[in-house]
Order: C-alpha cells, then structure tokens, then sequence
C-alpha cells in the first residue's frame, strides 16, 4: 500500500478526531508500546465473516499464534474458525516463491471448503518482498470463478486502528454494491426495513440478546460488518435504508461512503446498557421515518426497560455505592458509563486516552466536570488511580486482567476476546451478575490476608518471642 | 527407522506451528528479571502476548522495537538502540532478550552489530546483559527459536572457564521448550531428593508458575533462573539435558565449560525415569531414596491397572519434536499404538521415533491421518479440540497453546508421578469414551412383549468404572 493510500484513510471527515489540526501520527516508541498492527485489526474487522476462508499470507508468525483467538461467534458456518496460511519458508522468501505458494494456497481452500469466498491477507514479509497479491487474487479469482479479496494490511503499516479501517475500505472497494439483496419476506401488517450494523462484532454471541428486537420491530439486517456475517450478505449493504455505527470510530469510513455513494444515513450508537439501546432503536426509528414504527418502537421500549428495571432491582440493591475505576477506550468510556449508573455505581474516573474532544464532553455531562480522565494507561498509573480513588472494581480490556489479579483487585473484561456478552437490556443483567460476582468474592479477603505464621516480620522468629 | 512425510502442499490448514521468535522470547521468559523484545512491527509483540497470557494466564513482559513503515523502508537499527535504552532507562533489568522477526530478517538486520553499537553509544546501561538470536519466522518453531535462545543466553552469559566441580552438589539442568513448569517443579524435587542441588535454565517453573508475589506489579519477569546462577553453570559436577531440541546448546556449554553431560531425549515413562534416577545416584553417590522407589512402584501398579484401557489404543499425536518422542516412549511403554503423527518441523529426534510414520504439518494433516488409521485418542494442544470433535474421539491436552482449560499449563509430565497420573487421564478419557456392542433385537420378537421395551442404554462409565470383565 502506498503511503499517501495511507495518509488518505487516516483523514475520515466524519470522525470527531479529525477536526483537529493534524500533528502528524506519534510514532510508536521503540521498547514502551503496546497494542495490535494494521494485520491485527483487519482480522479483527474481518474475521467474523464466516463463511470466508481467510487466509494469511506470510510466515508463521501472523496466523501461527493468533488463529482462532477471537470470540466472536456464528450462528452458521464455522469455517472462519480455520487457521489458514501459506506459512511460507525461507526458500520461498529468498526465491521469491511466495505468490506461487500464494495461487497454489486459494485453489487449496476452494477446493477443500466450497467457501463464499476468500479473503487474502498480506503480512509484513510478504509486503516487503514485494508479493504482487492483488494480481495474483485477481488471477486466481479469474481461475476458478470464487471472489479472491485481497486485503493489504501489512502490519508495520501502522496501528490496528488502521487495519480496522483498510478492512473496511477493502469491503467498499471489493464486496459491498456486488450484489442485489433478496426480497424482504412479507410480514402481515408491518413495514419491513432493511438496515445495516457497522462494527459489531458478535463477541461471546451478545448480538443474540438484541437481535429479536429488531425482528419485532421489522427492522431486516442486510449486512453487517462483521457480527455473524456472511460474504453475500454484505455485498447488499449498499440497499441498506439506514447504518447504525456500533461502538467504533474505526469504521465510520464505511458508513460515510455508503451514505456518499448511495445514500444510506447513519448513526453512531451503543448496544451498552438500557439507556443506550434505548437510543440506538429510537435512532433507527426517526432515520426510517415511519411513524408507525417509531410507535412500536416506543411500546417496546417501554415494554423492555419495564422488564429489566424489575429484573435488575435485586443485583442494584447489591452495586448501589460501588466506586469503579473504568479504563477503556474511545466511544466505550461513556457508553459504559451510562450503563454502570444504571446500577447505581459511581464511576470514579475513566479511561480517555482514544477519547475524543466530543466523547470527553459527553463524560463530562454523565459524570460531572471534576471527573478524572486518565490518559495513561500503564499497569502502575492504573492500579495507583485504583488505590488513590478508592475503586472497588477495576473494569478494563483483557491486557489489564492479570495484572489486576497479581495485584489482588476485583477485575471486568470488557474487551474483544472476553467471554461475557452485556449488549442490550438482556446483557445488562449478565453485566451485572458478573460485577457482583467478582466483587463479592470471598477470594480477595483469602489473597490480602498474611499467613497465620506470618505475625511476625522476621521470618524464622520462633513464635512467641514476637513482640507486635 | 521413522519414515519423516514432509509437506507437500501450498496452504496450512490449522497450524501446528508457532514461531521461533516465540519460542526464543519463552527462553527469555524463564531468566529472572528479564524481558524479552522481539525486532519487528508491533503485532508480533501483541499477538506473541496474547499468545502467552492465554496459556498461563499470567501478566507477560513482552516489549517490542515498533517497526513503522518509514523504518521499514529506511533502516529500523535506530529502532533496536532506542527500544533498548528505554527498557534500560525505565525498569534496569538484568537480561534484555533480542529475538529478530521475519520482518526484521528480511530487511537484514545485523542484530549483533546493533548491540555492540548500544554497548558504545550507552557504556552507562553496562550492567544490563543483552542477548540477540536470530529466530525469523519462516525458519523454524517455537521448539527450534527456544532452543536456539538457549543457546545465545549461554553464550553470553557462561564464561568460558574450568572449575568442573567446584560446587560439589550443583547440577545443571537444560530444560527445553516442552517442559511446563510443574516438569520443571518435578525435575528439581527429583534431583533434591538425591541432596543435589539444581541450576535449571531457563526456569519457567519459577518464572511463569502463577505465584502470588507481594508487589503488586513488575514490569519483568517475576522469577526465573539467576544470571549469578547461569554464570556459576561452569562450577557444577554435571549437566542434565533434557531433549534432544538442546543438543547444539549443550555442546556449547560443554565446549565453554568442560562440565559433563548427560542427554535425555525426554523423562517421559518408566525408562527414560529410570535412567534419569540411575544417573543422579551415580552423580550423588547415595543410594535410590525410598520415597523414589516408592512412586517407581506406584507407577508400575498404575500401568498394571490402567493397561486394559491403553493396550492397543490407537493414538493421534500433535506434538513439537521433543513432546512427540515423550508422548511415544510413554504411550508405547503401556502397549498403546501411535497410529498417526504430525509434527511442526523435521528434527533429528524424529527419525529414532518407536512409530512408522510422522507428518511434517499440520493440524490437518494429523486429522486425516488420524481418521485414516482409526485413531481413538487424540493428544495436541487446544487447536486440536475442533479436529477431535471432528474425529469424534476424546482430547488429552498437551503442548502450546492450552487456552481453554485452567491449569494444564502447569501439569506435569516427566517423572514417575506425572507418567502415573497421564496414564491414569489416558485410561479414563478411554472408559468415558467406550461404546458397548449395541444390543441385537431379534426379528423374532416382533409382535411379542419384547417389541415394547424401551432400550437400554447404559453409559459406558456405568458399565466399565472399576469393573474389569475377564
């Protein structure tokens, strides 16, 4: 990929970050960073369609220890579950026998899996020898009549911020507008919309907990980047009547050129906590302008928080009071606040490192102006926060889990590869099982507590002669 | 002789694989204070640490020299002297391990000219050890890179010298890539049951355990062998080798130091165990402990109770080189049958192998052989779960990575203990597994009182559990 293809997708005109004069990308700091490459978070933009075969060209460090690691879920096919690569070898790089391998490799996969279609991903070495994968997708497609995407993520191209956006270009350029969408079946008295989700990804099956809402409310989902997906799904994205952007920046770019190109209007939401989908299926109502939908959309509403308000009555009683130290980022950081005072807890500061101007206001104004955003996310400026803002719990992405747990601190996942789903009125109820769950914990007490023998300071001080 | 089947196609199905730069960094992770950082894009970091955070479930220092594409293009050698002072600056620890990537490799990197230019550059970080190795990813796997890692730290970190012996009860211990760190927990009880006292490297038993530790945090590793104690490796009476992976490694701490060795492919079954005790009486000079011979003949019993469900058992195996030659001793010790085998990379250890055939490849490989040769057991890692599930047969966890089960990361293998409880998992994955014969319904029952039985069904523990019909 060229460099100023590069520049160009770090310039999205819809996304808050981008009003903001440009200081130029940091650069990642030799021996102090952490976080995923573009690769990474391609795959993860990806991955969850699930009738693809994905296959990573490159050696076996990009698939070999990342196959298989994410916990999105189908409701189908399970054939992005397979690790494929043409782990190349030294030969290959020398000789330059990549591409072959490369050709070679799709045919193996289409024979092999019948898949809808297949998805080339470039790596690092392949980048730098200079693979021409896009001519050979292009052939092999050409060849044996299977769509062949090449994606161009090498990671050394920068963050997976980065990647998650060239997923998303590489679906606009190559899949979404191929295709017509089927006929929407017909439901007896109601109007069927046709709809998109942009960037849920289906983690530990949560979709599931909202998806029947939006069959009630006629609502068809044609495409989805990436929850549950499948390839001819979204190829018909472009028909959509109306794109919700879920919880990422990373993808507007796709929402804004389906509404270009094709004018479908989007929105951002969250699925996070009963306020937030509240908003999400009102949003949708007012973009689809049927009055009659909104109706309905108002009785479910009611319907549901009616539900959960009773529901989660019981575990409110048991948060009400409990002082959280929230370290995520972007969108979540607020979207994840709303839903811990709907519990009744005290959020006592926030993670805002990938915040933007506007995500930090709408902090403010769920928290209050004195909120302590923290900017710095290392495990020593985390955990100083948790004992200097006497938290009770420690919510952050699963890097952070055991280095909570070494430290002995109550700890929530909140990040891809967690193995709870809390999206939707439902998920609420989860979210709140699991807090209490690891707060009330006899455990902690069991971990801060001394041995028995350990009175005294001084190992080896024959008992009773200690004086303390 | 092992006939070794090498790969013969252009796309790997579900990898076996895991790369060397992992397995040089897993090296790394056993030396105490220690960090490893890998030469290459940030990904490699990020994905080697997931990696390694899901199968021990423990925080993991892992940093990285961040190639960006302007370094990539241009020259990443002020990424390396950068990374390292920072590490150096920010937590001084004492070994900092330089594992190379593919895409380091590919640029050209000349690591060891980057780490004398830091040694110049920055005389002050002086106390810090370096230790480069080349471990790109398109050579190799993770057993070959931790090897190789091993290597390099003895290299830089044991100086030549000749004081054989001068510690009279010091052992040293070469530990490879399969070991967990209850093996290496197990090898240290084993040997201090003897009075001798082990210097084990690396020392993932102590490092990546899951201890509690009074910090609450540590940007290094939280244990792991000693650089005082690697340095001292010249001083002992002998060197322990566990795996053939280390053989190259061994000969260079042999070379350096003139202390004796003693290889062992692997202590996996009553054989290797027995020899392995033989030779620590022969070092100590002290008779065979009884609590030895005690778990010697607990073994023994256990492999007379459990040999009706594992002879003739037709075994899968996905395994590293080293792991595979234990797993065969073990499982071939108790009558079972390894029928089919699959292997990341071609090793020497390969061709002594007690079975016919074994794939260079992957998980994929393995499946079809496993199902050619009706296979009833499977043991690999938890990438082979969905094959088992395919093949309809049970899963015995061994090997990287093991995401899905809590503790398997510390199981121990080696030793009498460990080989008595395996073939005591082996034997009642069997039982839970076994299908009675289905009952026959005669034809001539049709119209009687016996057509309107509902069948029985009996499960197979039911029938089976502590019942052996003769």
């Amino acid at each position: 990929m060229k460099a100023s293809e590069i520049t160009a997708l770090q310039n999205e005109p819809a996304c808050s970050h981008n009003k903001e004069e440009k200081a130029g990308c940091a650069r990642p700091k030799p021996g102090a960073t952490a976080g995923g490459c573009v690769f990474d978070g391609a795959q993860i933009a990806l991955l969850p369609v699930a009738d693809v075969a994905h296959i990573v060209h490159g050696p076996i460090g990009c698939s070999g220890s990342s196959w298989d690691n994410r916990g999105t879920r189908s409701s189908g096919p399970t054939l992005y579950r397979i690790g494929m690569t043409t782990d190349l070898t030294e030969q290959d790089v020398i000789m330059g026998r990549g591409e072959k391998r490369l050709f070679h490799a799709i045919k193996q996969a289409i024979d092999e899996h019948a898949p809808a279609a297949v998805f080339v991903y470039t790596t690092c070495v392949t980048a730098v020898i200079g693979d021409d994968t896009a001519a050979v997708c292009k052939a092999a497609e050409a060849r044996w009549g299977v769509p062949v995407v090449p994606v161009d993520c090498a990671g050394f191209y920068g963050s997976k911020n980065l990647g998650n956006r060239i997923a998303g270009e590489t679906m606009l350029k190559h899949v979404i507008g191929t295709r017509e969408p089927d006929p929407a079946p017909y439901i007896p008295g109601m109007r069927v919309h046709d709809v998109n989700l942009i960037g849920e990804y289906n983690i530990a099956g949560e979709f599931w907990n909202v998806a029947p809402l939006f069959d009630e409310l006629g609502l068809r989902i044609i495409g989805s980047l990436s929850g549950d997906a499948r390839y001819r799904e979204i190829q018909t994205m472009h028909r959509a009547e109306a794109s919700m952007v879920v919880c990422a920046k990373a993808l507007l770019n796709v929402a804004r050129k389906l509404n270009e190109k094709w004018q479908v209007p989007f929105f951002e939401g969250s699925f996070y906590g009963v306020m937030d989908t509240s908003q999400a299926l009102r949003d949708f109502a007012s973009l689809l302008h049927d009055g009659d939908l909104a109706e309905r959309t108002e009785a479910l509403i009611a319907r549901e928080e009616a539900w959960i308000k009773a529901a989660l009555q019981p575990w409110r009683e048991r948060l009400a009071g409990k002082r959280v130290l929230l370290y995520t980022g972007g969108v979540k950081s607020w979207s994840i606040v709303s839903a811990l005072q709907d519990l009744g807890m005290t959020v006592v500061a926030t993670g805002t490192k990938k915040s933007t101007a506007e995500d930090k206001a709408r902090i403010r104004e769920l928290m209050g102006e004195d909120t302590l955003m923290i900017d710095e996310g290392s495990p020593k400026a985390l955990l100083g926060a948790y004992k200097d803002l006497r938290a009770d719990i420690l919510i952050a992405g699963g890097r952070n889990l055991y280095t909570a747990l070494k430290a002995r601190i109550p700890f929530l996942d909140i990040n891809q590869e967690r193995e709870f789903g809390y999206a939707g009125y439902r998920g609420m109820l989860e979210l709140a099982r699991q807090l209490a769950l690891s707060m009330e914990s006899p455990v902690w007490e069991a971990v801060r507590k001394p041995a028995p023998w350990a009175k005294s300071k001084q190992a080896g001080t024959p008992v009773g002669l200690s004086h303390d | 002789m092992t006939e070794i089947i090498k790969r013969s196609k252009a796309l790997s199905v579900n990898p076996l694989k895991a790369s060397s730069t992992l397995g040089a960094s897993l090296a790394f992770l056993g030396l105490r204070r220690a960090i490893p950082m890998m030469h290459g894009s940030q990904g490699c970091t990020a994905f080697g640490k997931v990696f390694f955070v899901r199968h021990f479930r423990e925080p993991i220092p892992l940093q990285t020299t961040a190639m960006d594409h302007v370094a990539t293009v241009m020259s990443s050698d002020e990424n390396v002297i950068e990374g390292l002072r920072t590490l150096c600056e920010k937590s001084q620890p004492d070994v900092i391990g330089l594992p190379t990537t593919g895409l380091s490799e590919t640029q050209g990197t000349d690591i060891a000219r980057l780490v004398r230019q830091f040694r110049e550059q920055y005389p002050q970080f002086e106390s810090v050890s370096i230790v480069p190795v080349n471990t790109p990813d398109y050579i190799g796997s993770l057993e070959s890179g931790f090897a190789q890692a091993v290597e390099a730290i003895i290299e830089a970190l044991v100086p030549v010298s000749s004081c054989v012996g001068r510690r009279r009860r010091q052992v040293n211990v070469l530990a490879n890539a399969s070991l967990t760190p209850g093996d290496i927990d197990a090898i240290r009880d084993w040997i201090e049951a003897f009075g001798l006292r082990a210097v084990v490297l690396p020392d993932i038993g102590d490092s990546l355990d899951g201890h509690l530790i009074d910090a609450e945090h540590t940007p290094l590793t939280l244990g792991g062998t000693p650089r005082e104690e690697i340095a001292a490796m010249g001083e002992s009476i002998a060197t322990l080798v566990i795996g053939a992976s280390l053989n190259k490694a061994a000969d260079v701490l042999r070379t350096r130091t003139g202390v004796p060795d003693y290889r062992f492919d692997h202590l996996m079954g009553l054989d290797s165990c027995d020899s392995f005790t033989e030779i620590l009486a022969e070092l100590a000079g002290v008779a065979v402990p009884a609590k030895i011979e005690r778990q010697r003949a607990q073994l023994q019993d256990a492999m007379v109770d459990t040999h009706f469900m594992t002879g003739f058992l037709r075994v899968a195996l996905a395994a590293e080189p080293d792991l595979l030659a234990g797993l065969c001793a073990l499982l071939g010790g108790c009558g079972a049958e390894v029928v089919a085998a699959a292997t990341p990379i071609n090793a020497d250890v390969l061709k002594r192998l007690p079975i016919a055939q074994v794939h260079i490849g992957d998980l994929q490989d393995l499946e079809q052989a496993a199902r050619a040769h009706l296979a009833q057991l499977l043991i690999g890692s938890s990438h082979a779960v969905q094959s088992a599930q395919r093949l309809e047969i049970p899963l015995l966890r061994a090997g990287f990575p093991l995401y899905d089960r809590l503790g398997d990361f510390a199981r121990p293998w080696v030793g009498y203990r460990a080989a008595r409880q395996a073939l005591f998992d082996i034997a009642n994955l069997v039982l839970e597994h076994h299908h009675d014969t289905p009952a026959y319904r005669s034809v001539f029952w049709s119209g009687g009182p016996r057509e309107r039985e509902e069948s029985a069904s009996f499960s197979a523990s039911q029938a089976h559990a502590g019942l052996v019909r003769h």
